[in-house]
């Protein structure tokens, strides 16, 4: 590094250029210890999960419905089926209006109206996701005079629309144009070329975007409140309230009893194990697939 | 991922794994023939088709804005400009002001922008300026893994580790140093605006590093050169030559933390006390615009009051989308129109 070079002139103006180098290595450690305090939370948040949650995970807590109160046992299996439900429910209505929005930005939106849709894309993406709840809510809880599953699917596909927009843009326009321009010389129509030449090739991107945006809504709580509400009971019918795990986490942790907070460990790190897989296992694809740009 | 001309749609250079791709999906070119007559019409179907999906996402921003109009203006044709200056909020009288509310989300999101920008900006001039090559993937792992976090289990961390860390030990040795300038005023509960404004910035420093981190790796290696060349040491380098250099993207970051923290509910809701009212120390229990929806909307009688608490889920909807296009625009300045994937 420079400051070790011994030149003759640091030994002309000595204190000058010690102060240099003590600001230098001040700074270096400055910056170590913002890495130390950033993973400091992660490490405890990770290590009390794990602390916590697998002294409370046991086989009735992913196989029964919740207990009332003052009961010991039971479990949350009813709100992992119906959080894995509601994503379903996102997902079909997310999904391909979020793919159709990428390839249309991609393939014929490089002009001002593309610009629009990518800008909205980007502002859609940082509006709270309370919000989101409040417009579900008005749209379809309003309209059916009772919570369901289907307003919290609604919610959650909102919120994945555009960032997978974002992605399948991306990761479309990462494909060469060398090989569009093989197909139409093939004689095979835009449409048919685009899907299955420009999607397909850029597929383990397009798939990457969309675990992305999965994994950012399963840990949604807020949308959800006033949407799915939460069930204490199996339910599995689009237009009745279900319960959901952040939901059902959120619910015990603000409870004042023992026994649900302990539940509502377990059910936090059933959550993270599923997200964090989902992002370590997009991560794995990404680095080994052909387009590794997430 | 490291290198940020791979974002770049212009700057595609052929990757070998793509020729086995080509071939795999050479046989559709044997079907094509019989496919031509019909392509055009195909073509336009297709469009149409792709072309609805895009407006549906302008349809969805329109539809947001609609509903929360629409369901907002019994509230505000009862209250006026004046229910944002306001200080009750009685849903029994049926008298709402959401200036506790604003208060409590400025001071909370403020206050989290205070302890995470520093730390945030630290933690990315580390990963690209002065860690080991070797270390800058892991340490951009873990700290993304911190955005992976859903909201509801940094609130369950913070109820029962944080809250009690602060109502032991950080609260009264802050009442004992700094008790005198009024801030950390008042008996050390934990749950506290102080509460909120660290679980706030523990979530949005993901966000504000690796934009940071983004930005800091378009600045061109000669600016490093050069600094170095004319015999800078390495922070004179990173200060002159780097930091310099990438102020208005640094700067985007920051108001896409900030954009964040503005609308973050479950964790916030789950310490702040949820108390509306305006009170200097940051002892103090609040309450902000995003948790008393959480709190209040499933359970709201009554039209206005319904009516009241989507007014300020309008507020708040404005608010973010101003401060999120703000910071598009400068982070889109710097890094040539790509988006950041980092606003999980």
């Amino acid at each position: 590094m420079a400051e070790t070079v011994n030149t003759p002139a640091l030994h002309t103006v000595p204190p000058i250029a010690l102060r240099r180098r003590l600001i230098n290595h001040l700074m270096t450690g400055l910056a170590v210890l913002t890495v130390i305090l950033v993973l400091a939370p992660l490490i405890a948040i990770f290590g009390y999960l794990l602390y916590r949650g697998i002294g409370s995970i046991n086989w009735a807590f992913l196989t029964q419905t919740p207990r009332p109160v003052g009961e010991a046992g039971g479990g949350m299996a009813n709100a992992i089926v119906g959080s894995a439900f509601i994503l379903a429910l996102a997902s079909i209505l997310g999904v391909p209006i979020g793919v159709g929005a990428g390839i249309y930005v991609a393939e014929y939106g490089r002009n001002r109206f593309g610009d629009i849709i990518r800008f909205t894309a980007d502002v859609l993406n940082g509006v709270p996701s309370i919000v989101i709840g409040i417009v579900a809510y008005s749209i379809v809880v309003l309209y059916q005079k009772h919570f369901s599953a289907l307003a919290g699917g609604v919610a959650l596909a909102i919120m994945m629309i555009p960032t997978i927009t974002r992605t399948t843009e991306d990761m479309l326009l990462l494909v060469p144009q060398a090989l569009r321009e093989a197909a139409y010389g093939l004689g095979i129509p835009r449409w048919r070329a685009t899907l299955s030449i420009t999607l397909r090739t850029a597929t383990s991107g397009v798939i990457t975007g969309i675990m992305l945006a999965f994994a950012r809504v399963a840990g949604e709580t807020a949308p959800l409140l006033f949407t799915a509400f939460g069930n204490q009971f199996w339910n599995l019918r689009a237009n009745q309230p279900t319960a959901a795990l952040p939901l059902q986490i959120f619910t015990y942790a603000i409870s004042p009893y023992d026994e649900w907070h302990r539940q509502a460990w377990a059910g936090a790190l059933v959550l993270i194990v599923l997200i964090v897989s989902a992002v370590a296992a997009v991560r794995y694809v990404v680095r080994r697939g052909t387009f590794g740009a997430a | 991922m490291a290198n940020p001309a791979f974002h770049r749609p212009d700057m595609l250079g052929p990757q070998p794994a793509e020729t086995t791709k080509l071939t795999a999906v050479s046989p559709v070119g044997v079907v094509a023939p019989h496919l031509r007559a019909d392509g055009e019409t195909g073509d336009r179907i297709f469009k149409f088709l792709m072309l609805l999906c895009g407006l549906a996402v302008l349809g969805v921003l329109a539809l947001i804005v609609y509903e929360l109009m629409l369901r907002s203006s019994l509230s505000w044709h009862a209250f006026g400009i004046k229910f944002f200056a306001g200080q009750d909020w009685d849903p029994v009288q049926e008298h709402f002001g959401a200036l506790p509310f604003i208060y409590g989300t400025i001071v909370s999101s403020l206050l989290a922008l205070l302890i995470a920008v520093p730390l945030s900006v630290g933690v990315a001039v580390f990963t690209t300026e002065m860690c080991p090559k070797m270390l800058r993937g892991p340490l951009s792992f873990f700290v993304e893994l911190l955005a992976a976090i859903p909201s509801v289990v940094y609130g369950l961390w913070a109820i029962f580790v944080l809250v009690p860390l602060l109502s032991g030990y950080i609260q009264p040795f802050l009442a004992r140093t700094l008790g005198w300038t009024g801030f950390f005023d008042g008996p050390p509960y934990g749950i506290s605006m102080l509460a909120a404004g660290i679980i706030l910035a523990i979530m949005i420093i993901p966000i504000i590093s690796s934009i940071t981190r983004e930005v800091l790796m378009v600045v061109p290696q000669h600016q490093r050169e050069a600094a170095l060349a004319l015999g800078a040491t390495r922070w004179e380098m990173i200060r002159v030559g780097v930091l310099r250099n990438a102020r208005a993207g640094i700067m985007g970051g920051i108001i896409l933390g900030l954009g964040r923290a503005l609308g973050e509910t479950m964790a916030v809701t789950m310490v702040i006390g949820n108390t509306p009212q305006i009170v200097k120390s940051l002892f103090a229990p609040g309450h902000t615009m995003a948790s008393v929806l959480a709190n209040e909307f499933s359970e709201a009688t009554g039209n206005v009051y319904l009516s009241a608490l989507i007014e300020i889920g309008l507020a708040l909807f404005l608010v973010t989308i101003v401060v999120n296009a703000l910071a598009r625009l400068l982070v889109w300045t710097v890094t040539g129109g790509q988006p950041s994937r980092a606003n999980g």
